[in-house]
């Protein structure tokens, strides 16, 4: 029994040892978390656009009536517009545009 | 012995399946790693340790607990393997079993690894989902290739016993499946994210719990080894899983919950929650079954054993709502459903369902209440994944493609996931048709017979020719010769028996089987107990529809092989996602 709590002691040491630096090093995506907004959005973005297909399949099949169909394009159509919105390059930074990004990612429930 | 048992020695005893377990823990990691550079590279720093830390308690049990190495004086003539061991299944059933059971680490360690790393976009999912189908795949069919195996070799008649060991299986199984379910909503809407992680925390550990109940001895089983001191360390491990996996995912809930609500309780999604609610409830009320003799010992000082009817019971309260809604979900839309075209949607296959539902209450399978409610849900679910084939077809058609075949290919193309799905689906509704047909509708029989003398059962007539003894090269065999007719009409001469093991003392059942693939029926016949006057005491089983349950096997790996073919389209769209994040310019 002896050796074997000795083996896992050595074992969990060396564990701790390996990891701690994931732990206590310098955030590594410090940089990165304008990268993993832009991943969420283009993600949000694909999910977006995936929906309208869907929709559209689905009324094809007959599983979504005319009249759903015509109230949620119109919601799946605004959403995708606010995403690819959200995703657009900044031509002239304004004081509104952090503020409509922001906007945007709320509305398609991104990073909250 | 054959070469293929002393292959299959390796995991026959308790020692060598933990060694076989580190072998296969060590393959996949590997291959997961290798495999998911591209995808997931950024999570594998965490992954990668997560992956090691198993696999170093697996090392560590064989190293320093139950060493397979230990030696130990030869006897005379060798033990050799157990002879209930000494069967084809052995050599096919526990590899199976362990690549379904070991390739669920996997996901656990992409999820967790995405958590410690606040990694929680889609990449760890997709990841986790492809390894998820895969280990799923491999441990659902070992679960019905042990099913065979228990029903060709053991010789009472049945396939699954709600042994605690088959049980302990089965578990990770219903909870991966619910886990498959829940996922697509994640990617689909970006919901049940929480939920998703909790599930696949869930599976893995009721896969320890497994191990632990087959390994440690402390449950009495058909598949259990003898007592052994790994207990308290398998306990202790699923104990630092389960709290390690609650700790993180509650540090994480801030940045997994999402507050995007269902739309409606008509709903695609809505379906997979109310099939998740159950397939959980399900594994957790087996869970409680099984551990429930653990807990009675340890608090009364005795072991309460429960038995099947209480898991029968269960079967029917979760089973039923679950066999409808694998015909309801695919039929309702994702978002909402309004009530008329729901309606229009579901008319057909109730139609059908109602008719089939008919047909059968005239047959009498009204003599079971609950087998005529499953196979009128059958019918539905049955019509329900043809409509959704037609109807695809049909639109695809419509969206340009030039034939029917092409719109067909392209429609599952399009979706492998979906489609492949559905084939497993029509997999559970041939699985529950052998079920429900074998276990409500059959019929069994015992009578002691003299040579020349008959019985009959279920429209079959066997005649007891006599008895032969042979020697085999490990073994005596006895068998009892049958001449086997169905209403009137020779079918041939069957034989069943027993071996007997001269070094270890030991005897086993040989069944003799006719199969009616035309009818799925099988008659089994049981040579119980042989006389030194001649006479044999005969049991006869026949079990309609029996044949239908392997079956199921083939059609549900040819579903999983299709929902789990790399997707060019899937791949292209995460290529395109790195890209246009790498190029999306940074503002300030």
């Amino acid at each position: 029994m002896l050796p074997a709590i000795l083996a896992v002691a050595v074992v969990v040491a060396a564990l701790v040892y390996v990891v701690h630096p994931f732990f206590h090093g310098a955030e590594p995506q410090a940089a990165g978390t304008g990268a993993r907004e832009g991943l969420e959005l283009v993600e949000e973005r694909d999910r977006a656009l995936a929906a309208l297909k869907e929709l559209e399949f689905d009324h094809r099949t007959g599983k979504v009536s005319d009249a759903d169909y015509r109230e949620l394009v119109g919601q799946l159509r605004r959403r995708a517009v606010e995403v690819l919105r959200s995703l657009e390059p900044e031509q002239t930074p304004t004081r509104s545009a952090p503020r409509r990004r922001a906007k945007g990612r709320a509305r398609a429930g991104v990073g909250s | 012995m054959p070469l293929g048992y002393t292959l299959a020695a390796l995991w026959s005893g308790q020692e060598g399946s933990l060694l076989l377990w580190l072998l296969v823990l060590t393959g996949v990691s590997a291959a997961a790693v290798l495999l998911n550079k591209r995808l997931v590279g950024d999570v594998l720093p965490w992954t990668v340790p997560i992956l090691a830390g198993i696999g170093t308690y697996f090392a560590f049990i064989p190293n320093a607990v139950a060493s397979p190495f230990a030696t130990q004086p030869p006897p005379p003539n060798g033990v050799g393997m157990n002879a209930s061991l000494q069967n084809p299944y052995m050599m096919i059933h526990p590899p199976l079993l362990y690549l379904g059971y070991v390739g669920l680490t996997v996901p656990f360690a992409f999820a967790m690894a995405a958590l410690v790393s606040r990694r929680i976009d889609e990449r760890w999912v997709v990841a986790s989902r492809r390894w998820t189908i895969f280990s799923w795949t491999f441990l659902g069919v070992a679960i019905l290739l042990g099913a065979k195996w228990a029903y060709e070799s053991i010789g009472w008649g049945g396939y699954y016993a709600w042994d605690p060991v088959e049980n302990a299986a089965l578990m990770p199984w219903l909870a991966a499946t619910a886990f498959l379910h829940s996922v697509m909503v994640q990617e689909k809407k970006n919901m049940l994210r929480v939920w998703n992680v909790v599930l696949i925390a869930l599976t893995f550990s009721l896969t320890l719990f497994g191990t632990f109940l087959t390994r440690s001895g402390v449950i009495n089983s058909i598949h259990s080894f003898s007592q052994s001191s790994i207990g308290g360390w398998f306990l202790a491990f699923i104990a630092v899983v389960a709290v390690g996996s609650a700790v993180l995912i509650l540090a994480r809930l801030s940045i997994l919950r999402t507050p995007i609500k269902f739309e409606s309780l008509a709903s695609r999604e809505a379906a997979f929650l109310y099939n998740n609610l159950l397939l959980v409830a399900f594994a957790l009320t087996m869970l409680w079954g099984v551990a429930f003799p653990l807990l009675s010992q340890m608090l009364r000082g005795v072991p309460i054993t429960v038995g099947p009817p209480y898991y029968n019971f269960f079967l029917k309260i979760f089973g039923l709502p679950l066999l409808l809604l694998m015909g309801i979900g695919p039929l309702l839309a994702w978002r909402r459903a309004s009530l008329r075209s729901f309606a229009r949607a579901v008319a057909w296959p109730l139609l059908f369902a109602l008719l089939i539902g008919a047909m059968l209450l005239r047959a009498g399978a009204g003599s079971s209440p609950a087998g005529l409610v499953a196979y009128t849900f059958s019918a539905f679910v049955i019509a329900a994944v043809l409509l959704e084939f037609v109807r695809g077809t049909r639109a695809r058609k419509e969206l340009g493609d030039a034939t029917w075949a092409g719109a067909f290919t392209s429609l599952v193309a399009r979706n492998r996931r979906r489609y492949g799905g559905y084939v497993s689906h029509a997999a559970v509704v041939l699985l529950t048709i052998g079920v429900v047909g074998s276990s409500v509708y059959g019929s069994t029989r015992t009578a002691h017979l003299q040579a020349g003398q008959a019985m009959s059962v279920g429209g079959y007539t066997a005649t007891y020719l006599g008895a032969t003894l042979k020697h085999g090269a490990n073994h005596d065999e006895l068998r009892g010769q049958f001449m086997l007719e169905y209403q009137g009409k020779r079918i041939g001469v069957v034989a069943a028996g027993k071996n007997h093991y001269n070094v270890e003392q030991f005897f086993s059942n040989a069944v003799g089987l006719h199969t009616d693939w035309l009818r799925a029926e099988d008659v089994m016949l049981i040579g119980d107990q042989f006389d030194k006057d001649g006479s044999v005491f005969l049991k006869i089983a026949v079990n309609p529809l029996i044949d239908l349950i392997w079956i199921a096997g083939i059609v549900f790996l040819f579903g999983s092989v299709v929902a789990m073919w790399p997707d060019a389209r899937e791949q292209q769209q995460l290529a395109r996602r790195s890209r246009d994040v790498a190029t999306r310019p940074v503002t300030a």
